[in-house]
């Protein structure tokens, strides 16, 4: 057998016996104060999807034998499936739970966030949809350099693309972490090291064909489980929203009254959740914040990838479509999730509550709140397939993570830039393997270390420099004629620069995370967004404006060619090779 | 083949109305997006009341939830638009085109 695979499996083996070891050593009090009681239900679930996933894996990889195989799916996944699967990619963890557990806080507000989330789909589908299928073949770096010099630009869109995966998965792993332990009772190790081997039999074997039928699987699995939430909070009110949300407000009211506030008070603190309220004060931060969500999207590697692996421009305007609606839903019913938690939770402290009290909080913290709601509606049998589709919620994330860092290092570094494309597509999937590899174990790492760590940030600065530096890039050179090598190169440099210095300076970062003292952020916005992609632009359009170079020339003589293939896609047919 | 054949597409006028078209189409449709969104996001930052008043007097439904959920079915129904728009006509005019270019 191929020594690889026998070391996997040894992996697998040593990284199961340790899990369930610990599983049936954890008692239900091991002095941990986050770890709960070992939930089998909830593992029991995982199991099942574990092993349902790795028979698909099974499948996929004897049909993933060339580069195009593991890039794309060879190219052969329908609008729908593909859809789906990008919804799968979208609808994480930190969606599900950080959104439902937003408004089961603050109410209103969560929309918000889900709006933002959901309104930079259009704008892809409009504006870059086609465009991407068109001229590219397996990563976003392909479009972006499609008439530029290969080397800087194919290094920059694969820095871009590392750092946005790099942020995401760290948020995605201590997520895991942290999940495991309140979800399955197991410990926070084995969690990380759980998700990097079994993630990284995914990618390794089964490339792209296994990780869209993962996402698939877990997105069905997700949406069906919270459709089935959103529908037992709606039959409590007789599918009458206005009466859940008196219900909602008579019992923020009763909370606020039960903390000592005056009658009054009470009932204004009950009628905010209503309402927006602190989460955005100055409009800055809005419309940043905004910006960072609306045009992350069609930054984000990972999601950019997976237009590539459908055959024609109509079936990715479909995926986008089917995209968008799933998406969409999903943030409808995480709103009903979060205010389902509001009337079901907090009338039963002693059941949800730290000892109680809920002053202290829900058990497991705040994210916990759709979690615990699975209890109040559908017992505990629904409550462990809750769990085990949020934990599978982070595998597939992170698979799909892995896989779009992985082509950024073999397709955009290894074969464009160092190999100059001179290299066979098996030495290419070679290569594409040992980084999948590579990559599973920085992502274990950087689970353990960030475990302390507060990491909360980390998913809008992902955004914010997807946002930054790979939207601008790729919209300039596919859209503008003038754009050049080095004012892409220049422009999009400043602008994840910008992203990633700003928010460090900035208050969620500096004194939340970094511990210095309130009020010293030197960078008072929530997000520097609308400077970093304002900025990208002008130094893009500057930078191109002011090339004089011979390269310049030929790259604007370059552009009615490949204007007319991204409009049109003829020779795009040759770009997925089979 | 291509860079032939992308010469004698672009020599086509009709080639190039098509395009501008389409194009001023997904213009118009990205910026009805921005506009309902950027809209609803400067509400929130400048007339908090405005989204904080009930619909029916007396009532706990406010202004902001259906504006909210308005935003998201008028961003699904939008894209539902315009990919059925991008996948009939517009693609049967650029097959038609592609077919009398390249003859």
């Amino acid at each position: 057998m191929n020594p690889v695979v026998t070391t996997l499996i040894a992996v697998v083996a040593i990284a199961l016996i340790g899990f369930f070891g610990t599983a049936f050593g954890a008692g239900p009090d091991t002095g941990q104060t986050q770890q709960q009681a070992t939930n089998w239900t909830a593992i029991s679930m995982f199991a099942g999807f574990v092993l349902v996933t790795l028979g698909i894996t099974k499948w996929a990889a004897a049909r993933t034998r060339s580069v195009a195989d593991f890039y794309t799916a060879g190219g052969g996944i329908t609008g729908f499936q593909n859809g789906l699967a990008i919804a799968g990619d979208y609808m994480s963890a930190a969606s599900f739970l950080g959104i439902s557990g937003l408004v089961f806080a603050n109410g209103f507000d969560g929309l918000i966030f889900s709006i933002g989330w959901l309104v930079g789909w259009p704008v892809l589908t409009f504006l870059m949809a086609e465009r991407l299928r068109n001229l590219g073949k397996f990563t976003f770096a392909d479009v972006a350099s499609y008439r530029f010099a290969q080397t800087p630009l194919r290094s920059f869109a694969a820095t871009g693309t590392l750092v946005v995966v790099a942020f995401y998965m760290i948020a995605q792993m201590v997520g895991a972490g942290q999940l495991i332990k309140i979800l399955f009772g197991l410990e926070y190790i084995y969690a990380v090291i759980l998700v990097g081997v079994i993630m990284m039999m995914y990618v390794l074997f089964g490339g792209m064909t296994a990780t869209t039928w993962v996402q698939i699987i877990k997105a069905v699995l997700l949406l069906g489980g919270a459709t089935f939430m959103a529908i037992m909070v709606l039959l409590q009110f007789g599918f009458s929203p206005e009466a859940l949300f008196a219900k909602a407000v008579e019992v923020k009211t009763g909370l606020a009254a039960a903390t000592g506030k005056s009658a009054e008070e009470a009932a204004k603190a009950g009628a905010s959740i209503m309402a927006p309220g602190g989460l955005i004060n100055d409009p800055i931060s809005a419309i940043s914040v905004g910006m960072a969500l609306m045009f992350g999207t069609a930054g984000l590697p990972h999601i950019l990838m997976r237009f590539f692996t459908v055959p024609t421009a109509k079936e990715a305007r479909k995926s986008v479509a089917w995209a968008t609606t799933w998406i969409g839903y999903f943030y409808i019913l995480t709103f009903i999730i979060g205010f389902g938690a509001i009337v079901n939770l907090i009338p039963n402290p002693g059941e949800y509550f730290v000892n109680g009290d809920l002053a202290k909080g829900l058990n497991g913290g705040g994210n916990m709140a759709a979690v615990h709601l699975a209890n109040a509606v559908g017992g505990n049998v629904f409550l462990g397939f809750i769990s085990a589709v949020a934990f599978a919620t982070i595998l597939a994330v992170v698979a799909g993570l892995t896989l779009s860092g992985a082509s950024a290092v073999s397709h955009d570094l290894y074969a464009s830039v160092w190999r100059h494309g001179n290299v066979d597509s098996d030495t290419e999937l070679r290569v594409s393997k040992i980084t999948t590899v590579a990559l599973g174990i920085i992502a274990v790492l950087l689970g353990i270390l960030f475990e302390k760590q507060n990491v909360a940030f980390m998913v809008m600065l992902a955004f914010t420099i997807a946002a930054s530096a790979n939207f601008p890039v790729l919209f300039m050179s596919v859209l503008w004629k003038n754009c050049t090598t080095t004012g892409a190169v220049v422009g999009g440099t400043v602008g994840l620069v910008m992203s990633v210095v700003l928010t460090v300076l900035s208050p969620g970062v500096w004194e939340a995370t970094l511990g210095n003292p309130k009020g010293s952020a030197w960078f008072p916005y929530s997000t520097p967004a609308v400077f970093s992609i304002t900025s990208a632009f002008v130094v893009i359009w500057i930078v191109s404006l002011l090339d004089r170079s011979a390269r310049a020339q030929k790259e604007r003589a370059l552009y009615p060619d490949q204007m007319t293939r991204s409009e049109t896609g003829v020779g795009a047919a040759e770009a997925s090779a089979h | 083949m291509s860079v032939e054949a992308w010469g004698q597409i672009r020599s086509n006028p009709k080639f190039q109305t098509f395009v501008k078209k389409r194009n001023r189409y997904s213009i118009i449709m990205s910026i009805l997006v921005i506009f309902a969104y950027f809209g609803f996001i400067l509400l929130i930052a400048f007339d908090k009341a405005f989204l904080a008043q009930q619909i029916v007097p007396g009532g706990v439904m406010s202004l902001g939830i259906p504006l909210g959920v308005g935003v998201i079915l008028f961003t699904i129904v939008l894209t539902w638009i315009y990919v059925r728009r991008a996948n009939t006509e517009f693609d049967a005019e650029a097959e038609a085109i592609l077919e009398e270019s390249t003859k």
